[in-house]
């Protein structure tokens, strides 16, 4: 018995090499792939498999990257997650402190007497901005959530025809944008850098709750966050941006989906940011919004909610110009 | 149906480029894009190796997935195809793509892309009737709907690239590997198909 197995052993021993372990035996005696770069191998050490192409399309050198996979992850499942929460929840958070705090009102009525809060040039360089930023938000969320919420009502024909134009909205009024960031850092930024009146400020909670009007300057310090956020996120909506406006012109594939990730999640934040702004310069609070629309603002409000900055102006009112030569 | 899938034999691939030049001459494609092209990995070095790339009409493709006007769709032979119509030329698709696949001519200002287009397997588009000159003009030429493979692999010198049938070009390579001994595995399968031929 143990003798016809050992036979049979080797009869399959004898007849199997050539078939069961073809690897090991090229017919032309020398095996290419031996001492050849393999998929697997490449896709663990870099996650990328790039070579050389002999077309002038530099970016087609990379065979694969796999990492677009993890950008679709982003695309389709985190970011829809991540804007829902960020600007549903800055909604539902406005709508609660409406209906618990009301409108912010001005207590002891207009002076009748008003003061320049914000020069011409200064209203329009915010509304620059701010119709740039509208443009910009809208075509942008339509990227991120048109499918899904404008495509089924509108139908594709529509909806093609409108992101088209939304797309060349998006990539023009980039310009505007960047430069109405630029001009409002020139011309606020003295005004907005962190003091102590900021600390006493945040720790009487700005007045926002109770009726106290902490001392501050032109901008309180909720204002100079406001300035900070735009301007720090719309430099980095920005950059991204014309990464992503010129695209591989400086980076690679990589690169790219970081700009795009990093443009879609700032530009979120700035909208829901922006919805606090909106609320708070218009319905939230009684008068604010004459200082953007005309730029004259109620005395007795500027005393309220600026009283160093209107002691400030006063001052300077009172003052003697300068250059003037005394009358002895 | 036939799930329809490209298979290179990296092996056998010499970096003629005679696919992508069949490609262009076959579609007429624009100057400046290249639906096929050929990737030289560790070019001039010792293992050396040259494999031929195009859209590989992925299962669950995430160009499908991301684009934000959903333009894209699989027909019944599993070829992945886009309407030229609804596309806006975003640039999602390239982002998504693992091949590089989706090609943009340059348009107007800055970088600004027109229309996407890529490989159509030789099926065509949408849009027109199968074979005719307002299809051809847009999309390339319909070899699928005239029974033709598409002209890449059909002109490939040293039949490396091979298309087909997914079964059918899977045999094919396994009995190559079976016959010379060795195979480097077909490349880009896992990613777009989440799959591999087994030896």
């Amino acid at each position: 018995m143990r003798i016809v197995l050992l036979a049979v052993l080797a009869l399959w021993i004898g007849t199997s090499p050539g078939q069961a372990q073809p690897q090991n035996a090229p017919v032309s005696g020398f095996n290419p792939t031996a001492s050849s770069v393999s998929e697997d191998q490449l896709l663990q050490a870099l996650d990328r498999v790039t070579g050389r192409v002999s077309i002038p399309d530099k970016k087609s050198a990379t065979l694969e990257q796999p990492a677009g996979r993890i950008w679709r992850d982003y695309h389709r499942s985190w970011l829809p997650w991540i804007g829902g929460v960020l600007v549903l929840g800055t909604l539902a958070a406005l709508a609660v402190f409406y209906f618990v705090r009301g409108r912010i009102r001005l207590e002891g009525g207009r002076s009748g007497r008003t003061i320049l809060r914000f020069t011409s040039f200064e209203r329009f360089m915010h509304w620059l901005t701010a119709f740039s930023w509208l443009v910009l938000a809208l075509s942008g969320l339509n990227v991120a959530y048109g499918r899904r919420l404008v495509l089924p009502l509108i139908g594709e024909d529509a909806f093609s025809r409108f992101s088209q134009l939304a797309k060349y909205s998006h990539n023009f009024v980039a310009f505007p944008f960047t430069l109405g960031i630029v001009l409002m850092f020139l011309v606020w930024l003295r005004h907005n850098i962190p003091d102590r009146t900021d600390v006493e400020w945040v720790r009487q909670g700005g007045g926002i709750i109770g009726h106290a009007h902490p001392p501050a300057g032109k901008f309180n310090a909720g204002q100079k966050a406001v300035f900070w956020i735009v301007v720090l996120g719309g430099a980095a909506v920005a950059v991204t941006g014309y990464l992503l406006l010129f695209p591989f012109y400086v980076t690679d594939i990589a690169g790219q989906q970081l700009a795009q990730v990093v443009h879609g999640v700032v530009a979120l934040m700035m909208i829901a940011a922006m919805l606090g702004h909106i609320y708070i310069g218009t319905l939230g609070m009684e008068d604010a919004f004459d200082a953007m629309a005309t730029g004259e603002v109620d005395l007795n409000w500027a005393r309220a909610h600026h009283s160093l900055w209107v002691e400030e102006e006063l001052a300077r009112a009172a003052r003697p110009p300068s250059g003037a030569a005394p009358a002895e | 149906m036939a799930r329809m899938k490209f298979l290179c034999d990296a092996d056998r691939c010499i970096d003629c480029n005679a696919c992508v030049t069949a490609c262009k001459n076959a579609n007429e494609v624009p100057w400046g894009i290249n639906r096929r092209r050929v990737v030289t990995i560790n070019d001039g070095k010792p293992g050396e190796r040259s494999v031929s790339m195009a859209c590989m009409h992925c299962t669950d493709a995430p160009c499908a997935a991301v684009c934000p006007v959903d333009c894209f769709y699989t027909t019944a032979d599993g070829v992945v195809l886009h309407s030229k119509d609804l596309c806006i030329g975003c640039g999602y698709c390239f982002y998504a793509c693992p091949f590089g696949a989706p090609q943009y001519p340059r348009v107007g200002n800055f970088g600004s892309r027109g229309k996407m287009d890529k490989c159509t397997y030789c099926a065509g588009g949408p849009e027109g009737e199968d074979g005719s000159a307002a299809e051809f003009a847009k999309y390339g030429s319909n070899r699928l709907a005239e029974g033709k493979l598409p002209m890449c692999a059909e002109m490939c010198s040293t039949k490396s690239l091979l298309a087909g049938d997914s079964e059918v070009i899977a045999q094919i390579y396994r009995e190559r590997v079976q016959k010379r001994g060795y195979g480097s595995g077909a490349w880009g399968w896992k990613t777009a198909y989440r799959e591999t031929v087994d030896v």
